[in-house]
């Protein structure tokens, strides 16, 4: 079945049977291979993308269910002011080890800052612990978070999102 | 692992210089050939530098990348000895070849055992100074003046006297034609300005925006993408198939039988999953179809009463062991442990009449290009491996298996293929940490001092197969270390028995290695003489190693760091642990908290790392800190159990890991040290073990044996 | 067997016949209890049997006793850890829609054989908790409008007859068992202790 995908603004025609789940779509279709495959089942959150600005799992979401939705995925995280603030408090902080998860944690915090400017510890371990690490790099996560969200504030109004 | 062999294994290398292809420089070590002293003619140098006329400075990275910061730490060498900046290097991976890249210790192309920067220390800095040395040289002539008068300035030979400076690029041609200096002196610490910095690591850039290329994500033209189911029962094979289901799924092209697997190759991966999901497989399951945790268990219990060959003897164990007045005595059973390295094992392969092409991140690249040939039936020469970063090791990607496996399924497809494991396959079809019993007998005097300490190891012999000048006198060196702690204890006494996994069940190396078991079996035992003795187990340790200053000095500031002594509310408990291992000295305090349900919640961990010259010591924090949480995921959870011959877990769910909301809060401190820089990507793991066990004896007096930590044995222990 | 157990097996053979999700355990038409003479004990009878479904995994999973769901047929804490958030529907920064999208979405994988998906997923309110409550608790919690969503009673069994997220529960994906029976005969059995004065086992009893 033939589709239009709308993938980080840009339009793609993808043909592949309905229930493809839209991470092997990005990886293997579409060649965007930064979203990763972890477990498959919804469990890692390796493969989080953004449909509408909701925070999905790329393994689980099967093609039929997108629509003319707009997708995001780590590619375009930059073009975000929200996005650029973390990848910046993820260098500042040296969170990465062998950054395989990254893309997912960075995709699952870019929704949380998008929805909640100053998260508390709490806010972040409910959001944050959707996807796991196996280098341990959590506790590097939960403050590169807090640095792009004081950053965040603290920009000019232009520089908000 | 410790490095007892290296004496065996030191390999004389000679640090060679020629004239680059196109021009330029390049500097390398030509090892001698294993035969003689002569050196092998059609031997490539192991190219570490090369600086071609554009001031280009490639530099070949011989240690992978798999989070562990080895390429930070391998250009931060380079660029010390070669003063430039990191940022004036692109760094390229070493591709498969063990005669150019092997490890001094291990004399093979390995990165693990936490013994990657000890093995690149010597000889990249030896390879920048020599190409910086050689440029001076140049420039000298160029300028006729005494090279002692010139300097090396980001990329520049500097003449001050004169002001005449040379960009590197301009001299590389002159320098290629000089003869190589001899014992060039290295820069003694004082003078470091990029070694010892906590310098921005050079992988993470393309980490967060997705650009980053791990082996998951070759994409070589035309590839096809392949999902493979091996036999459930391990050591089974293929019976018989019926694939016409299969082949009715859109996408799918083929269906490739082995022996031992199956693979359906589609168009992408949803297909071949979907594929093989249809595919219907019948296996003849052999001889393990009735294998279970439970007799695997019983079999290692058992050998604790078999005798083993002796491993290390000090004193005389016998005689003291009759003047003791009482014995303390413990057994302790380590669990089958999966690595769940995040991204999940795979490999693309494409094999073509009379060459084979790879495309993968492992760590152990010239066992990969020789089990390639095999597999491909090809001469070594005819194996090309690229190599990607590694979503993980852990010690998975020290095997090669997955590479033999997709060069055997390619070997039936036109084009490459890319097989990518299920979470399901890469946890069932893992080289597991294996079942490890332990007997630990402790002689005591009249005022509970200990006179002699024996231990019973029982295990596999993984050095035999993996590594065999591990291997010595039948006793698997990496299984012993640190089988008798930190302590130098008069009389020691370790033997070990083998016990060998049932033939297809695969075991091999996991993070912390050795030490991932003897720490936990040691330290445990400490604390409990510490308690016998009626002593503090902290004041205990420090009694013990008087004589160890490096240890000394990590537990004390362990123990101040973590506020030892402080109360701590009810349920609530601090351990501690030290190690010895991998040329680092590591102290722990774990602190827990146990519910009345038997529940435990390791709250903060507290870690002093004297690992000599910390290259890194952002990095190194990083490591510890990594080490911990991979160490507490497994004491929590860490258990792969068998049944019929297969393995029972498969994913996040039943093999659960520490997210974010259960991970303890984490405190390195890094010990400034100019000694030689240790490893520190294990002994975090490690030593987490008995810190947290012992915190769990603090605060409930239950002694744990057996990991992982079961709640059962905790409830109502308050 | 009396001829209205007869005729309830029946049903149960033809609805299990009849759907791919075949019922593992039988649910009694509201028939099989027409011999109790008792109104009262009539209508009880009829929500005792309704509550096989209420008391099974796939209802109590999101009718859980904390804000955090639980998971699987012996009711373990949800992995990984989440919360009702405001509308019971998860956080906005981690809505329940980020891993359970409109349908069942099938893994191919080892144990979890589909991840469960449903257009409405959500969680229910905290009133409606059900996890710990006697068959007896729930009854009454059904009823009471201050709990139960401000519905009355018919709403209460048109919900259950025929919204789309409860049906889910015969329904729930590969690799789950479903819920005892049919939505349908779920509804029935409601629908009966609704008319019959929806009587509630007294606490006492």
């Amino acid at each position: 079945m033939s589709q239009q995908l709308s993938i980080n603004g840009v339009t793609h025609t993808v043909d592949v049977d309905e229930d493809t789940p839209l991470l092997w779509v990005l990886r293997d279709v579409v060649g965007l291979t930064g979203t990763k495959f972890g477990c498959g089942i919804a469990l890692c959150g390796a493969c989080t993308v953004h449909i509408d600005g909701v925070p999905r799992r790329a393994c689980i979401t099967s093609v039929k269910s997108l629509g003319n939705a707009s997708i995001r995925t780590i590619e375009a995280l930059e073009t975000t002011p929200v996005g650029r603030s973390l990848q910046k408090a993820w260098l500042d902080l040296e969170v990465v080890q062998c950054g395989y998860c990254q893309s997912g944690q960075l995709m699952s915090a870019a929704a949380l800052l998008a929805g909640n400017a100053a998260p508390s510890d709490a806010d972040i371990d409910t959001v944050m612990s959707g996807n796991v690490c196996r280098c341990g790099t959590y506790g590097r996560i939960r403050a590169a978070i807090k640095q792009a969200a004081n950053e965040i504030q603290h920009t000019t109004p232009e520089g908000a999102q | 692992m410790s490095d007892t062999p290296s004496h065996q294994l030191s390999r004389r290398s000679f640090l060679i210089s020629t004239a680059a292809a196109g021009g330029g420089l390049l500097i390398g070590f030509r090892v001698p050939s294993a035969g003689g002293q002569s050196m092998d003619p059609t031997l490539e140098p192991n190219a570490f530098v090369r600086i071609d006329r554009t001031g280009a400075i490639r530099v070949t990275l011989p240690y992978v990348e798999m989070g562990q910061g080895a390429y930070t730490a391998q250009a931060q060498l380079l660029a010390e000895e070669l003063e430039v900046e990191i940022g004036q290097l692109t760094l390229e991976h070493a591709p498969a070849n063990e005669a150019l890249y092997s490890h001094p210790v291990f004399g093979d192309q390995i990165t693990g055992g936490s013994a990657g920067l000890r093995g690149a220390w010597e000889p990249l800095r030896r390879a920048g100074a020599t190409t910086r040395v050689l440029l001076t040289q140049a420039a000298a002539r160029r300028w006729r003046v005494a090279p002692s008068t010139c300097t090396a300035e980001r990329g520049e030979i500097v003449h001050a006297r004169s002001g005449r400076r040379a960009r590197y690029a301009d001299l590389v041609d002159a320098a290629a034609r000089l003869p190589v200096p001899k014992n060039v002196a290295l820069k003694s610490p004082d003078q470091f300005r990029i070694v010892g910095k906590p310098v921005k690591r050079v992988d993470t850039p393309d980490k967060v925006n997705g650009k980053a290329r791990f082996g998951i994500d070759a994409l070589p033209t035309g590839v096809k993408f392949a999902a493979v189911a091996a036999c459930p029962v391990f050591g089974g094979q293929v019976g018989t198939i019926d694939d016409t289901a299969a082949k009715r799924i859109r996408g799918v092209r083929q269906i490739v039988r082995l022996e031992d697997a199956v693979a359906v190759i589609a168009d992408h991966t949803w297909a071949a999953r979907k594929g093989l999901a249809a595919l219907k497989v019948s296996w003849n399951e052999g001889a393990n179809a009735n294998v279970d945790t439970k007799a695997l268990i019983a079999e290692c219990d058992a050998a604790l009463d078999r005798p083993g060959v002796t491993a290390t003897t000090h004193g005389d164990v016998q005689a003291v062991e009759a003047q003791a007045a009482s014995f303390y005595e413990a057994q302790f059973r380590l669990p089958m442990l999966a690595h769940l390295a995040m991204e999940p094992i795979n490999c693309t392969a494409h094999v073509r009449k009379d060459s084979c092409e790879i495309w993968v991140g492992c760590q152990r690249l010239a066992l990969a290009r020789r089990m390639a040939a095999e597999a491909s039936g090809l001469p070594l020469e005819r194996i090309t491996i690229h190599n990607h970063l590694l979503g993980g090791g852990f010690g998975r990607r020290l095997e090669a298996d997955y590479v033999a496996q997709a060069v055997r399924i390619a070997r039936h497809v036109e084009g490459p293929v890319k097989v990518i494991w299920s979470r399901e396959e890469d946890v069932q079809h893992d080289y597991f940490r294996y079942h490890n019993h332990s007997r630990v007998r402790v002689g005591l005097d009249a005022n509970n001092a200990p006179i002699s300490f024996s231990h019973k190891i029982v295990g596999p012999a993984v050095m035999a197969r993996w590594l065999p000048v591990f291997f010595q006198n039948n006793v698997d060196l990496d299984i012993i270390s640190v089988s008798a702690g930190t302590y130098a204890w008069p009389n020691v006494h370790v033997e070990y028995v083998r016990v060998e996994p049932p033939t297809g069940l695969n075991v091999g190396n996991w993070r912390g290695v050795g030490a991932s078991r003897n720490a936990f079996v040691v330290e445990s035992a400490i604390d409990d003489l510490a308690k016998r003795a009626g002593k503090d187990p902290l004041s205990y340790r420090r009694e013990l190693l008087a004589k160890s200053p490096r240890l000394l000095n990590v537990i004390n500031k362990v123990a101040e760091l973590a506020q030892w002594g402080t109360p701590l509310g009810a349920g609530r408990g601090r351990g501690i642990s030290v190690l010895d291992d991998f040329g680092s000295y590591v102290a722990q305090v774990a602190e827990v908290t146990v519910s009345r349900s038997g529940q435990v919640r390791v709250d903060r961990v507290f870690c002093v790392v004297d690992c000599g010259l910390a290259v890194n010591p952002d990095i190194v924090k990083a490591q510890l800190e990594g080490g911990i949480v991979y160490g507490v995921s497994a004491a929590l959870h860490g258990k792969i159990t068998v049944a019929e011959g297969r393995i029972q877990q498969g994913n996040f769910d039943d093999c659960p890991v520490l997210r974010m909301h259960d991970t303890p809060r984490i405190e390195v401190h890094v010990v400034p040290s100019a000694e030689a820089p240790g490893g520190v990507g294990e002994p975090g793991t490690a030593a987490v073990f008995p810190a947290v066990t012992n915190a769990i004896f603090a605060a409930t007096g239950k002694r744990l044996f057996e990991l992982p930590i079961d709640p059962t044995q905790l409830r109502n222990s308050l | 067997m009396n001829r209205a157990h007869a005729l309830a097996l029946l049903c149960i053979v033809f609805a299990s016949m009849s759907l791919a999700d075949a019922p593992l355990e039988p649910l009694r038409a509201p028939q099989a209890f027409d011999s109790i003479r008792n109104r009262a004990a009539r209508s009880n009878a009829y929500f005792t049997e309704a509550a096989k479904v209420l008391q099974h995994p796939r209802c109590l999973n999101c009718h859980p006793a904390t804000r955090t769901p639980t998971q699987g047929d012996d009711l373990h804490p949800h992995m990984p850890l989440v919360q009702a958030g405001p509308e019971n529907r998860g956080t906005k920064e981690l809505p329940c829609s980020s891993c359970h999208g409109p349908e069942n979405a099938p893994t191919l994988g080892g144990r979890v054989k589909s991840v469960p998906g449903n257009e409405h997923w959500s969680l229910a309110p905290a009133s409606m908790a059900w996890q710990g409550l006697t068959t007896a608790q729930i009854c009454e919690q059904i009823k009471d409008p201050k709990r139960n969503g401000n519905r009355t009673l018919a709403q209460i069994e048109k919900h259950l007859a025929e919204d789309h997220l409860v049906g889910w529960a015969w329904h729930p994906g590969e690799g789950r068992a479903p819920a005892p029976g049919t939505q349908e005969v779920f509804g029935q059995l409601i629908a009966a202790w609704v008319k019959t004065g929806a009587h509630c086992q007294q606490a006492s009893l």
